[in-house]
């Protein structure tokens, strides 16, 4: 084969691969858009910003259901015998153990009572229901998971604890859920 | 034509599949090793551009479906949603409202094209019907996902249409409120509107399945009109017929593409940006650009025609306005009888030629009508309009087989390739050798 | 049939078809050519609006790397805020869409908070009154048709928020054509500038009828019923822009396009890249067919 033919051939297939890449750029070019639109739109994304709370009407053992971003989130004003009760609970007693305090929290200088978690169970996101008198404070009507007044978890299916969502108290009246940082 | 199979699968995969569902062999028989005439030009590659288009009107119909609520008080501001806030809906929704002009103007191509090259003569009658049916269903879904954005056009066309039905004798105001699903268009309309719309788009594919399964039967017609005699004659769909689709294809988009992106309204109409109201008709109401000639041809009828010198009147202006829109599109049902030439292609028909052109320009200039207000000059000139495009049909096709002396045509394809290439040698038409300047 | 026969009917027969291809061409380029000529002989029937076309103007936005001037939105917006707004609403923008002309989201609720939507409703069944947040629509003068109807003498003032591309006076032939090469679309902005700064006194043969304002360039009639809106140097902009009369209705006119196509910018700039992207596409493919159709002769 001749030198003059393999440039040929070499010229030929660069145009053949060149080609090719750009039908595969254009393959790309189409489907992102049509993924893209999947996504929550700038309404829903301008809906889902942080939320303001006044929990100055929150008895101490009530608990209020809030939304943020179309999901519910409880947030819990313990009374200090749940308070202490939920600090003393064996570690053995959960699934996924973490320290009742990094559960509660509270306004700057103010008492740290609270306890805000999603209402959403994390095995498959059904609603616990609220049970009063001893035990474990939230019971899934689903399968059967249970929560405790901080919203760990205690008893399967759900593999980890209720999270918490990004919040902030901006003062002793009003917290923030969707945002960590007051003023944002 | 579709002769015997070439496909020889390698794999232990590809043969347990041929064995029991043989669909690599259906694609490869029809789209790689399907024989094609080599003379084809690049007014055949509006089939495959077609076909592109209706896979994108679908692709992006579903996806701002996603998007569209078909409720008489939230439909317009669900379309505005979209263009605003959804992520590439502008992109999305213009290109579905364009594409279906651009679809438009491909299978107006696409049927000009036929004519032309006669590509509706025996064996391929059943081909041309099918490409008519699909041209009908493509109107009917046109029509009512334009009504969709509910906007002062879409509900005023739907008022204007419906009444087509309207004026059946006896049954005409039942079967209009059967279509609207009320008294008057409204949300039970907007909603099967919508459901339909959904709908069609499926059955259109299903008859182009039909349509492309009878192109495989009969093979491709050429610009000699003369069918395929030899191995000479044809070249293996893929790569050649492919990569000349592409090109052809990816021109047209950027075409489309201009107008998405840099106008996408000049296609549409500025009325349906306002939205639907039952007070206020708009002023001068028109339907999308593609119905235009049709439109002209309903409001040609401005007349009763009765028993003459009696007052008997047999068809109303109205009926026989709708009559004859719906004759201009039902005579192209009948076209691969009503031309009693042997001769498929114009190339061959000096006298054909010129009436084809005429009708063309006249078909063009029917749109325009169709744009006027009638009144004035313009209600003579679209009855002379309408009148020429039904005698082309009736009259000036079924003369032209006897009056006509057809040129002499080659003997096969590959004869009027040499004949146009002059110099080109018989070893280049047998593929043996390559020069890359030859011809491109 | 005799050949001679034969001969002779084709003549007659192409005669005839020359005859009649003639005529059509002919009669439509007399009608192109005059459209004033066929709205002279519609005299008694429907007469056609505007009298006058919109005239064409200079936008920052049309052309195909045209893109809004902030500056200019910004006064657009003063100007409906000041002015159009007591009789306009603006139904499809959100005060966060204001984001988009260059305001950060302090000055977008301060903007909002000096209107009030219903909400609601409370814990005890009522319906309240609060400040506007961000994310609510733009709020309207009235609280619906009618009563929009009652407060301007039974004229409704139309939605703003696609009013520059819902008004868009026919190009006519054959400029609809050259309107593709030129990429014009700006007939909606050019129509809104035309009609604020067009309007004057009606010549002594129009009698315009009591409370409307005769207007050459009105798109459905001769004479509106919205008396000339903007006034000389009424304001000065925040910029020191002085608001003539022109300004500000070049102004209106730029933020009503911005209103009626927020994306324009970001499609634009799509539309350059895909378009570069297609042609070089569309250049690979042409040489790929070429090198492969090489070896055929077609």
């Amino acid at each position: 084969m001749s030198d003059a033919h393999a440039g040929d051939v070499n010229r030929r297939d660069f145009l053949y691969l060149a080609t090719g890449a750009a039908g595969v750029v254009a393959v790309g070019g189409i489907a992102w858009p049509l993924v893209s639109q999947l996504a929550p739109n700038a309404r829903e994304v301008a809906g889902g910003a942080p939320i303001e709370i006044d929990i100055s009407a929150i008895e101490a053992g009530q608990v209020i259901t809030v939304t943020w971003r179309g999901s519910k989130y409880f947030v819990y004003h313990l009374t200090e015998e749940e308070k202490a009760a939920a600090e003393k609970q064996e570690q053995s007693h959960f699934r996924d153990f973490v320290a009742a305090d990094s559960r509660i929290s509270g306004p700057e200088g103010g008492e740290a009572v609270w306890s805000i978690y999603a209402a959403n169970c994390t095995h498959l996101g059904c609603i616990p229901t609220e049970v009063k008198g001893g035990g474990d404070t939230w019971n899934c009507p689903c399968h059967g998971s249970k929560f405790d007044v901080t919203g760990r978890v205690t008893k399967g299916p759900a593999p980890v604890n209720l999270p918490q969502p990004p919040m902030v108290f901006a003062s002793a009246e009003k917290l923030i859920i969707g945002t960590d940082k007051v003023g944002a | 034509m579709s002769g015997h199979s070439t496909y020889h699968p390698t794999s232990g995969f590809g043969k347990f599949m041929d064995d029991r569902l043989p669909i690599a062999r259906l694609v490869h028989d029809s789209f790689v090793s399907f024989p094609v005439p080599r003379n084809l030009n690049n007014f055949y590659t509006f089939g495959g551009i077609l076909m592109v288009m209706l896979v994108s009107q679908i692709i992006t119909g579903v996806v701002i479906a996603m998007h569209f609520t078909p409720d008489a008080s939230m439909a317009f501001d669900s379309v505005h949603l979209l263009r605003r806030d959804v992520e590439y809906g502008h992109t999305l929704q213009s290109w579905h409202a364009v594409g279906a002009s651009m679809f438009f103007i491909a299978v107006y191509i696409h049927i000009f094209r036929s004519l032309y090259y006669g590509s509706y003569k025996a064996p391929r009658e059943i081909l041309w019907i099918l490409g008519v049916v699909i041209y009908l269903l493509m109107m009917a879904t046109a029509f009512m996902g334009y009504v969709l954005p509910w906007g002062q056009m879409s509900y005023w066309g739907a008022q204007v249409i419906t009444n087509f039905f309207s004026a059946i004798p006896l049954v005409g105001d039942t079967v209009r409120e059967f279509l609207l699903g009320g008294y008057a268009v409204g949300n039970a309309t907007l909603n099967r509107f919508f459901s339909l719309h959904y709908l069609l788009p499926f059955m259109i594919t299903g008859v182009v399945i039909l349509h492309v399964w009878t192109l495989h039967v009969t093979g491709q017609t050429n610009p000699t009109g003369v069918e395929v005699k030899s191995k000479q004659d044809v070249i293996p769909f893929t790569p050649y017929a492919t990569i000349k689709d592409a090109f052809a294809m990816v021109v047209f988009m950027i075409i489309m593409c201009y107008f998405v992106f840099y106008m996408p309204d000049y296609l549409g109409h500025a009325d349906n940006y306002i939205p639907a109201n039952s007070n206020v008709t708009p002023a001068h109401i028109v339907p999308e650009w593609y119905f235009l000639p049709f439109y002209a041809v309903l409001r040609a009828i401005d007349f009763n025609i009765g028993i003459p010198f009696t007052d008997i009147v047999l068809i109303d202006s109205k009926l026989g306005g709708v009559l004859a829109m719906f004759g201009a599109i039902a005579v192209l049902f009948f076209v691969p009888w009503l031309d009693t030439s042997d001769v498929r292609s114009a190339n061959y028909r000096p006298m054909y030629k010129i009436f084809f052109w005429i009708f063309a320009i006249n078909a063009v200039f029917l749109g325009y009508l169709g744009s006027r207000p009638a009144e004035g000059i313009w209600i003579p000139l679209m009855k002379a309009s309408t009148l020429w495009y039904f005698f082309h049909f009736i009259v000036i096709m079924p003369l032209l087989g006897w009056f006509e002396k057809p040129l002499p045509r080659p003997a096969s394809i590959t004869d009027a390739v040499l004949a146009k290439n002059g110099g080109a040698s018989i070893a280049q038409i047998e593929g043996t050798a390559a020069e890359p300047q030859a011809k491109g | 049939m005799t050949a001679k026969k034969e001969r002779k009917m084709k003549m007659v027969f192409t005669k005839f078809a020359a005859k009649i291809s003639a005529v059509v061409i002919a009669s439509t380029l007399a009608i192109a050519s005059s459209s004033v000529g066929a709205r002279a002989a519609e005299d008694g029937g429907t007469p056609h609006y505007p009298l006058k076309k919109p005239l064409e103007q200079k936008w920052s936005f049309s052309g195909p790397f045209g893109h809004f001037d902030k500056a200019q939105l910004q006064r657009g917006l003063k100007v409906y805020t000041d002015n159009c707004s007591s009789c306009h609403s603006l139904n499809l923008l959100s005060y966060r869409n204001l984001s988009a002309l260059g305001y950060n989201e302090q000055q977008i609720k301060n903007y909002a908070a000096e209107k009030e939507v219903t909400d609601g409703p409370n814990e005890d069944g009522e319906m309240f009154d609060r400040p506007a947040k961000s994310t609510d629509r733009f709020v309207g003068p009235f609280a619906n048709d009618e009563e929009a109807k009652a407060s301007n003498n039974g004229a409704l003032p139309p939605d703003m928020s696609l009013l520059a591309k819902a008004r868009a006076p026919e190009r006519g032939f054959p400029t609809f054509i050259f309107d593709i090469f030129t990429m014009y679309t700006e007939n909606g902005p050019d129509y809104i500038y035309t009609l604020l700064t067009g309007y004057q006194d009606a010549p002594d043969s129009v009698v315009v009828q009591d409370g409307l304002h005769y207007n050459p360039y009105f798109v459905s009639g001769n004479a509106l019923a919205m008396s000339p809106p903007l006034i000389d140097d009424e304001f000065e902009y925040d910029d020191g822009t002085p608001g003539t009369i022109d300004q500000q209705a070049k102004d209106i006119s730029a933020f009503l396009a911005w209103a009626a196509d927020p994306k324009l910018d970001q499609r634009k700039e799509r539309g350059f890249i895909v378009i570069l992207f297609l042609l070089i596409f569309a250049g690979l493919l042409y040489f790929t067919k070429k090198k492969i159709w090489s070896d055929v002769a077609h």
